[in-house]
């Protein structure tokens, strides 16, 4: 397998999930979303590194995959405070700071 | 001969990256990957999203593995399907599993431009995919020679210690900052236990648990009212569905009787003399118990240990 395949695949998991950002409106859906994305970069740098027959772009994945970890508990915290608040977890409640 | 090994390596070199049967779970792989994903961007329900996140989830870590990244491939698993996604799932059941999305667009047009968006950078990346010399992969063979893990550490611990060490602060603050936003300050004081019972009879509603399906009726099912010990028949005690579906008191009209009333009253009279057996037994063992002495009974309550 080419390393393009995979590339491709990449491609196509990082638009569904930029799609999704865009469309879906419960906060927590577009959070997975943003998930989805920073997964399929991941794909994408784990083939490079075989592409390029060393482990820089595996490493890179490892921290990609570290500050993910540490955006979910951060982001989830700030869904629940708004939920609280506002009794709901639609995007388009969270409009505190517009005015 | 020496040039003869020498055509030999170099062409162990072009096939190491190849892998038998890897064709084969890329594609499955890829099909179930985008399939889930395109699902989870369509499901209505968060929670389905959050399995089929799982899923795609799943197939990368595999993919992962089909890679040579054996090591990414068990953190995929263990931090983002075991951490991240049941963080993800314990949310949603706080925030409530049946929240749904509304339907109704609030920016006009999103759904449209989205979809343009969304085609003209896919085509942007595509033709960047398609524009680069991309060539066949070198393979991990010789950058795994000891070993994934090994490699990798060596690579974290020398060219990239330092940003593993911001890792750590990164980590620390993360932890802290979602303690404290998750941290709510008490205002009023904690009610305690009394003030609680207070609050429950205040209201003047039934204060105990209800009575179950079935006690003192004649089937245990979940369709069938309980007898009341005056023997009326208790709408408590069912689902309020199967309440709505039927009418509670029909039920007791299977065995006996013309009517219902009849069958009722079937049911009250069998219930009364069951009530008042057990009511003689429960004297006649008190009875017994009171004559047997209080010494009998500590040794029974001893032997009961």
């Amino acid at each position: 397998m080419s390393p393009g395949h995979y590339l491709a695949l990449s491609a196509i998991l990082f638009t569904i999930g930029a799609v999704g950002v865009l469309v879906r409106r419960n906060a927590i859906v577009v959070f997975m979303c943003v998930e989805l994305m920073l997964n399929a970069t991941n794909l994408a740098f784990v083939s490079f590194a075989r592409m390029h027959g060393n482990l820089d772009g595996q490493i890179i994945a490892f921290f990609v995959m570290v500050v993910a970890a540490a955006e979910v508990v951060v982001g989830l915290a700030i869904i629940m405070t708004i939920f609280r608040t506002r009794r709901s977890s639609s995007v388009d409640d969270a409009n505190l700071l517009k005015y | 001969m020496s040039a003869h090994v020498l055509a030999g390596s170099a062409v162990v070199a072009q096939v190491a990256d190849k892998q038998s049967g890897e064709p084969f779970f890329f594609w499955v792989l890829a099909v179930v990957s985008v399939c889930a994903a395109l699902g989870m961007i369509f499901m209505r329900k968060a929670v389905h999203s959050a399995l089929l996140l799982a899923t795609v989830m799943l197939s990368l870590a595999a993919l992962y593995a089909i890679q040579n990244a054996p090591f990414l491939a068990f953190v995929q698993v263990i931090v983002y399907t075991g951490a991240v996604l049941m963080l993800f799932l314990f949310v949603l059941m706080l925030v409530g599993v049946s929240s749904t999305d509304s339907l109704v667009e609030t920016i006009r047009g999103q759904r449209f431009w989205t979809a343009v968006i969304a085609v003209g950078f896919f085509v942007l990346l595509a033709l960047g995919l398609g524009n680069a010399a991309l060539g066949d992969s070198a393979g991990l063979k010789t950058a795994n020679a000891d070993g994934n893990v090994i490699g990798l550490a060596r690579l974290l611990f020398s060219k990239y210690v330092f940003a593993f060490e911001a890792t750590s602060a990164l980590l620390i603050t993360a932890a802290l900052g979602a303690m404290v936003l998750a941290h709510r300050e008490r205002t009023t004081p904690k009610p305690t236990q009394k003030d609680l019972s207070v609050e429950r009879f205040k209201t003047g509603a039934h204060p105990g648990p209800l009575p179950g399906p079935g006690t003192y009726a004649r089937h245990n099912a979940v369709d069938m009212p309980a007898l009341l010990p005056d023997g009326t028949p208790s709408e408590l005690s069912l689902n309020p569905v199967i309440a709505a579906r039927t009418d509670t008191i029909e039920r007791h009209t299977d065995l006996y009787g013309e009517t219902e009333e009849e069958a009722v009253e079937e049911d009250v009279a069998a219930v009364r003399a069951v009530t008042e057996e057990v009511k003689d037994a429960d004297a006649e063992s008190r009875a017994v118990f009171r004559s047997a002495g209080p010494a009998t009974g500590e040794s029974e309550g001893k032997a009961g240990e």
